[in-house]
């Protein structure tokens, strides 16, 4: 039976997270050089029209249609048949199967615009474009089907994943960091080139919006509109706001307190309370938070000491924090909330549920990742050419420049 | 006639601005420019950690003077930009040949 709030409460949350991907276009172009912030813009934007057709021609079939092995959905719900006004008899059964579908959508498409943040600056537009089709197909698709889908293996193993910790966050981190090991570091990079992040005020623009829309992407996968989705909401706001202050400490105790570091740590609190919103007590969100901060905070300095260069930190920041927050959930869950009980609720089975969720989501992002990764590299080359990448990605593979109308 | 041109911290523009005009000399063209002396670049605040970043923000006055004003207006641009740590930029001073007024045509030292 269709709930008229729950059904508001869902379309509006499809809508706040379709705004995370303006959001984070803005987030990473403001990381990158001036001379690729279009191209770094497009990757995000581009993937609400490619992977927006995608989705309701195969993807959400392939991801919620009828199980196979628990590892893929079949071709029932293809080009949206059977998917109509009427709610699905098994998915948020109070809300139209459309809107459950869009709502789905929208993370598809995040997802794999959040690991362009490995490859900016040095990829090949259409190369871009070929590898995140055959990334979605292959690697979205059957990892939501595992952990969301009915009959997916991770669902009836009990891995509780409330809104993406291992769909969205550790899938993208996992396969960002092996698209920049494919790729190798940016030209200058090795040679301690400063890359710096030429527009500041747009990153922390991108992290409000992100924060804004998550939200939808939290507080909206509840599906309902009621106690869960004011949980999750809470959970959602005290995570990212405990990952904040700690991140700023962190800077300050470093040298400063800087706003490139209160945007990071939001990102990070918002990460990795995803999986957990909808599982723990809100107040519980605030360890989770701290955490975030701490152990993403160190895996930027490791990764920068290991001088690699997964470009934007998906991986320290989405990865690490996915992972951080999918390990909460097995400590903090408590029935009360969402059902499920964690570690200090006597319940340590959860927790290796949640380890094995993780251990399989990222190492099948990682290597499947890699394999496409390879395959595109190999047909049509994953990487501009040397003077391509000299100029700019903005010129060379868009013809355009973002500031423009100088009287130079 | 000389041409001085002036390499100094950008928050000395105002000061240096201000004591030229009290000489009498307003004329002048400012360029916000990026350079590097002896002491090379600055250490910014990264996500986690630091970068360096290897041309500082400077700005550029260019005066077209007098000869009899030059001692003068160096010394002021030196008094008014100078706090005695590395950065504080540099003076070089060039021969003018001829200056011409674009509105009247009017050249010479009655054109400055």
């Amino acid at each position: 039976m269709i709930n008229a709030g729950d059904t508001t409460w869902v379309l509006i949350s499809t809508a706040l997270v379709m705004l995370m991907m303006p959001g984070l276009a803005l987030f990473y172009g403001g990381l990158v050089r001036r001379k690729n912030v279009l191209s770094t813009l497009m990757m995000s934007f581009v993937l609400l029209g490619v992977i927006g057709i995608l989705w309701v021609l195969y993807g959400y079939s392939l991801s919620f249609g009828s199980d196979a092995g628990g590892f893929i959905g079949g071709l029932n719900f293809a080009g949206l048949t059977n998917v109509g006004q009427a709610p699905s008899d098994i998915y948020a059964t109070t809300v139209p199967h459309l809107s459950f579908m869009m709502f789905q959508g929208m993370f598809a498409i995040i997802t794999v615009a959040l690991w362009t943040g490995g490859i900016v600056e040095r990829a090949k537009f259409s190369a871009f474009l070929v590898l995140a089709v055959l990334w979605f197909t292959v690697v979205y698709c059957p990892v939501a089907h595992w952990v969301w889908g009915d009959g997916g293996w991770l669902a009836k193993l009990g891995a509780l994943d409330f809104a993406g910790g291992a769909v969205v966050h550790i899938n993208a981190g996992m396969s960002a960091l092996a698209l920049a090991f494919l790729l190798g570091p940016r030209k200058g990079f090795k040679e301690g080139e400063p890359m710096e992040p030429h527009n500041i005020p747009m990153v922390v623009l991108g992290a409000g919006l992100l924060w804004f829309g998550w939200f939808g992407f939290n507080a909206g996968s509840a599906l309902t509109s009621g106690g869960l989705a004011s949980s999750a909401f809470v959970s959602t706001m005290v995570s990212a706001a405990a990952a904040t202050v700690t991140w700023m400490t962190l800077g300050w105790i470093h040298r400063r307190p800087s706003a490139l570091g209160v945007a990071t740590g939001a990102v990070a609190g918002l990460a990795a309370v995803t999986p957990a919103a909808g599982f723990i007590e809100p107040i519980m969100a605030i360890p989770i938070g701290i955490v975030a901060s701490i152990v993403c905070y160190y895996c930027i300095l490791f990764r920068t000491k290991r001088r690699i260069d997964e470009s934007l930190d998906v991986w320290a920041v989405h990865g690490v924090g996915g992972v951080w927050g999918m390990l909460a959930v097995g400590i903090f869950a408590s029935s009360a909330v969402g059902g499920a009980e964690g570690l200090i609720g006597g319940n340590g089975i959860q927790f290796a549920k949640q380890l094995a969720s993780v251990a399989a989501v990222g190492t099948y992002a990682f290597v499947a990742t890699l394999i496409l990764g390879k395959v595109v590299d190999l047909s049509i080359g994953l990487r501009v050419r040397d003077h391509e990448e000299v100029v700019g990605l903005d010129l060379s593979q868009h013809g355009e420049r973002a500031y423009g109308g100088t009287i130079l | 006639m000389k041409k001085i041109e002036a390499i100094i911290r950008p928050e000395k523009l105002d000061p240096v601005r201000k004591a030229l005009a009290e000489l009498g000399i307003m004329g002048m063209t400012v360029t916000e420019v990026s350079g590097r002396g002896r002491q090379s670049g600055i250490t910014l605040q990264w996500r986690a950690g630091d970068y360096k970043i290897e041309f500082l923000p400077k700005v550029k006055v260019e005066v077209v003077l007098l000869d009899e004003d030059l001692t003068r207006a160096v010394d002021t641009i030196i008094l008014r930009a100078q706090t005695g740590e590395p950065g504080d930029g540099k003076i070089f001073v060039y021969p003018v040949e001829d200056v011409i007024r674009i509105r009247t045509r009017e050249e010479g030292e009655g054109a400055i």
